[in-house]
């Protein structure tokens, strides 16, 4: 276990945001967390990463009060205000909602901030679309606008980049970076993908129920637990990463499923695969 | 004579119209929400309501309410206990209340009831003290879906992103079920029990066709719900057919015409 103290040496700690200690979680019996130690600083971006079934989501709702859980305990500090973005979220067709309003649903916002917030995660023109109609990539800035519409202290992000491109997504990664830099708020996300999330983290917490490393991205992806969590062939392709795109998308890009087809990527990052 | 045609009629324009003012907006929710079948099930136990009106002689439409909320109230207690599909719940307390309902009011010899006038609705008795309920009831039953109208969307649309803001979501979802059993058991003298549930979704699913906010689908619902009233008693004068069925037919009509004159027909 790489169990670095610190990943954010950059940015300030003081009095976590969010922290979560001994949390376990069972459904029916079944165990989904065991024990999970975890603390996000301001201005900390964490990552939860992990295969599927490791209880990534649920660490995220039991931290946000959306789960109770058996033993430990996970809080908020008090008065931080949240964003939350949520993994799959599908609107009914039954309910006529253009993006405008989607974003208002929390409070009342006037159309001016509004378009800032959407100019600020570069989804500008579907101010007015149906969320309906919209693409997935264009869908998970618009939730992400919705979060930072409440002016977070923390952004709880579960899999900001699903139905995402592959070069949208190390855009949206870039974005989270930067909204962070700018707002200086903390970051708590989760994803299955490992490579991209890489770059775009000052911790990461590798978990399947427990954690089996946690640690600043280069330390993680150099530890055995991971290796052993992920296989060879996942690091390999980690290892030379080095974010640089040579063209990008729109927004509205096509989208391209990742799930097991992570060594058979069609994308031109400058970076090879394993 | 033609004073009192018009009289009744009137008070039947009305009462219809009342209730499908409410019954637009309260229905939009029903369509996103998907609960249709918790409309019928709370419909069906309203005949209960009349029977047991009639057995301890309290006023039909008190009975009905307090019928109407009660079933409304154990389904939230019952559906979290029981495991069971929520729609074999639904029949089983629609189906059960109805029945319990026949079965009370044949136990009662004195009493005749107009069986066919409730389950199909009676409109031409809307009566002033009807009126009184509907309108009564339908201010406060809307006062109360604006109240809550932003929080409840929000829960609609997604429960968890509105509680991380903050939204109690349970405590929304027992209150909007309340509310229907108050509206239903206002709207069943118009429609009837076993077509009530109609007027909430067919002026509401019309409505989607046209709208493109939630707002204006609650309002446009409103409006379409109010000219199926309108439509459908006109047709029961013109061509002496039942006044509830009538309303139901005329507002499916509508509908029908929306989908070939609708913008969003693709």
């Amino acid at each position: 276990m790489a169990n670095e103290s610190s990943g954010a040496l950059v940015h300030s700690r003081g009095v976590p945001l969010a922290r979560a200690r001994g949390v376990v979680k069972r459904i029916n019996g079944r165990l989904i967390l065991a024990g999970i130690d975890l603390a996000v600083g301001a201005g900390e971006i964490v990552t939860v990463i992990g295969p599927n079934g490791a209880g990534k989501t649920m660490l995220l709702r039991v931290l946000l009060g959306l789960e109770r859980c058996e033993e430990g305990e996970a809080s908020l500090s008090p008065s931080v205000r949240v964003g939350y973005m949520p993994q799959r979220l599908h609107v009914e067709e039954t309910m006529p909602l253009p993006v405008r309003r989607f974003l208002s649903l929390g409070r009342p916002i006037d159309r001016r901030a509004i378009a800032a917030v959407l100019d600020e995660v570069g989804a500008t023109p579907v101010i007015d679309a149906p969320i309906q109609r919209i693409s997935g990539g264009e869908f998970q800035r618009v939730l992400l606008a919705r979060a930072l519409l409440r002016d977070p202290d923390l952004l709880v992000l579960d899999e900001p980049a699903q139905g995402v491109d592959v070069a949208g997504q190390g855009e949206l990664f870039e974005l989270i970076v930067k909204i962070r830099d700018r707002r200086g708020c903390g970051v708590l996300m989760v994803s299955h993908d490992l490579h991209l999330v890489m770059a775009a983290a000052d911790t990461v917490l590798c978990i399947n129920q427990h954690v089996c490393c946690t640690g600043r991205p280069e330390a993680v992806s150099r530890d055995p637990a991971y290796l052993a969590l992920f296989g060879p062939r996942a690091v390999a392709q980690l290892a030379p990463y080095t974010h640089r795109h040579d063209h990008a998308h729109d927004v509205g890009g096509r989208v391209v499923t990742l799930a097991g087809s992570k060594d058979t990527r069609q994308h031109d990052h400058g970076h090879d695969h394993g | 004579m033609a004073t009192i045609m018009d009289d009744f009629i009137v008070r039947a324009l009305f009462g219809g119209v009342g209730v499908a003012m409410v019954a637009g907006p309260l229905g939009a929710f029903v369509v996103w929400r998907r609960m249709a079948y918790f409309g019928d099930t709370i419909s069906h136990s309203a005949l209960l309501g009349v029977a047991l009106g009639l057995l301890l002689e309290a006023p039909y439409n008190l009975a009905i309410t307090v019928v109407c909320l009660a079933i409304a109230a154990l389904l939230v207690v019952a559906e979290p206990r029981l495991r069971l599909a929520s729609d074999t719940l639904l029949g089983i307390f629609a189906h059960a209340s109805l029945a319990l309902g026949v079965v009370v009011v044949a136990f009662m010899e004195r009493v005749r009831l107009d069986l066919i006038g409730y389950l199909f609705g009676d409109v031409l008795s809307v009566g002033a003290t009807d009126l009184l309920w509907i309108y009564g009831g339908g201010a406060l039953a809307l006062a109360a879906l604006a109240w809550m109208w932003r929080p409840l969307l929000s829960a609609t649309v997604h429960a968890d992103l509105a509680r991380v803001e903050g939204v109690h979501v349970e405590r929304l979802r027992l209150a909007f079920m309340l509310l229907m059993a108050v509206v239903i058991a206002g709207a069943m003298k118009i429609v009837g029990i076993l077509l009530v549930t109609s007027l909430l979704i067919i002026p509401a699913a019309t409505a989607r066709r046209f709208a493109r906010t939630p707002e204006q689908m609650a309002i446009f619902a409103a409006l379409i719900g109010a000219a199926a009233v309108a439509l459908g008693l006109y047709a029961s004068l013109a061509f002496d057919t039942p006044s509830g069925p009538s309303v139901v037919v005329s507002a499916t009509a509508i509908f029908a015409l929306s989908l070939a004159v609708s913008p969003r027909n693709a």
